[in-house]
């Protein structure tokens, strides 16, 4: 592959206090692509997170966007948490916005800028609102759209979808994917969750071991739009039986 | 309908309370249990406030100046403490100590040194004024500002923002609530320190004019000026709810949802 990377990992390391968290990481992400990390609980999933988005100085190992190193940099990465963390003290649209107001930018372009975005994201009609009157979902979604302004054309989202119910999950999935297709969001996703990481992504990489590294690699090559049915095809599953055997050859659990 | 009523009843007990409580006190001095130049009835009291209005609303004015100016020094240096604890450790362990000493201080055994060092003029006021209000509200400014959940200010630096942009956005706001809180506690201790500090000396002021109608005998003008200090204590408190909910318009969307759901 001659193309240039949007987002790259060489050897990256961390260690903490003599117990190494992972080790020799190489990951890359290319424009446009849906990438998710797959790992159980304890596979230094955040960490590695922490470390790409530049608030952790690894152990050893470059960053690089779009070729320039960006490692132990904050600021270039968007991030999105579990925890939605919508400011209960700024309406949504000014939670929106908050990322290009520390851009610099003033408050009234920050906020038409935001504002165009939230048809696309289907939060309309929520702009002045507090947060707390949104729903979960809702709320989650204003956070992707905050994470979506704060990016330099890449994101990494830490089990954004986890907290949420099986309900909501599973519409929320399917917004997530109709979103995408229009906003073509560079992203790396962490979970755990199997489902979520064939349904949504284009490549999944499998963390595990002690200490944990990238033990495998899996093209999703079903094409997209992907329907709600997709995850009860036996292509679906015949991919879930492939990461669930990963995942144990792997000693994992 | 029965829990309507409980609340009704809930609502009124108090009142009712105060209402039986000031019957007892005028019947008790009526019906002569007590000497009327001991202790004067509520008709005197109000009597006696109607009467000396206009001397009490000027009195108050100095008072209230001296409350208000008291406050804001108070406000302004708990302000400066709170921010330079929460940017630098060494401040916090350096600080903290002092500040929970300044709150041990008896404000009764300082006045009359404030007095002697600063003269019977508005400084020794003020400055008691600002003691008082000073530990309150640097601890919940400090407690606000370190309430603030860590992911988010974890958040806020992967978007890139400095120092400066994570107390504006996140911390200050965060603290309000707390400031508020801590703001409604020193309300009405400086209401009563300025007063505290004027009966010792003084020339204006409600402190120094209860001191001379108490000395005049004069209980029913001593009555009438402690009223009208808890009802200026109770309208500060009411104005600090109302500047709260003035400069927290979240909060009350927030009560509203929780309710509904």
């Amino acid at each position: 592959m001659s193309e240039s990377f949007l987002l790259k990992a060489e050897n990256l390391s961390q260690k903490f206090s003599g117990t190494t968290i992972f080790k020799d990481v190489n990951l890359y992400l290319a424009e446009g692509e849906l990438i998710c990390l797959l790992g159980v609980s304890g596979a230094g999933k955040t960490t590695l997170f922490n470390v790409l988005s530049g608030l952790q100085m690894p152990r050893s190992g470059h960053v690089f966007l779009r070729e320039k190193e960006i490692t132990g940099e904050a600021g270039h990465l968007a991030y999105m948490l579990q925890k939605d963390l919508l400011l209960p003290y700024r309406t949504v649209l000014d939670n929106a916005a908050l990322p290009l107001l520390i851009h610099g930018e003033t408050k009234a372009h920050a906020r038409e800028k935001a504002a165009a975005f939230f048809p696309e994201f289907g939060v309309s009609g929520t702009e002045n609102k507090w947060p707390s009157q949104l729903s979960g979902g809702m709320r989650q979604r204003v956070a992707l759209l905050r994470t979506y302004l704060s990016s330099e054309g890449a994101a990494l989202l830490d089990e954004p979808f986890s907290a949420l119910d099986t309900i909501t999950k599973s519409a929320i999935h399917h917004w997530y994917l109709n979103v995408m297709e229009k906003i073509k969001l560079s992203t790396l996703f962490i979970t755990h969750d199997i489902n979520e990481a064939i349904l949504l992504s284009d490549r999944i990489y499998i963390l595990s071991g002690t200490p944990s590294t990238i033990t495998a690699q899996i093209k999703i090559t079903q094409s997209r739009p992907r329907s709600s049915d997709f995850p009860l095809t036996s292509t679906f599953l015949d991919y879930k039986k492939q990461i669930l055997s990963l995942l144990k050859l792997n000693g994992a659990s | 309908m029965h829990k309507k009523w409980t609340n009704i009843t809930n609502k009124l007990a108090s009142p009712l309370l105060l209402i039986l409580l000031i019957l007892l006190w005028q019947a008790a001095v009526d019906l002569r249990w007590i000497p009327r130049y001991l202790l004067p009835s509520p008709t005197d009291v109000i009597a006696a406030f109607f009467s000396d209005f206009s001397n009490l609303m000027a009195q108050a004015g100095f008072t209230l100046q001296e409350t208000f100016l008291g406050m804001l020094i108070g406000v302004c240096l708990a302000f400066l403490t709170a921010v330079a604890m929460d940017r630098f450790e060494f401040f916090y362990h350096a600080f903290y100590p002092i500040l929970v000493i300044t709150q041990t201080i008896p404000t009764i055994a300082i006045a009359p040194l404030l007095l002697i060092w600063m003269g019977f003029g508005i400084a020794p006021k003020v400055v008691l004024v600002v003691i008082v209000c000073y530990f309150p509200i640097s601890v919940s400014l400090l407690d606000g500002f370190r309430s603030v959940d860590p992911d988010t200010v974890r958040l806020m630096k992967t978007m890139g923002s400095s120092r400066l942009q994570i107390f504006r956005y996140v911390k200050f706001p965060a603290s309000l609530s707390r400031f508020f809180a801590g703001l409604r506690i020193s309300t009405t201790y400086a209401m009563v320190s300025a007063v505290v500090a004027e009966w010792l000396g003084g020339t204006n002021g409600l402190g120094v004019y209860m001191t001379r109608v108490r000395k005049a005998y004069a209980y029913n003008n001593m009555f009438a000026v402690i009223l009208l200090t808890s009802i200026i204590s109770l309208l500060l408190m009411k104005a600090v709810d109302l500047l709260q909910k003035f400069c927290m318009p979240w909060e009350k969307s927030e009560k509203q949802f929780s309710k509904t759901n």
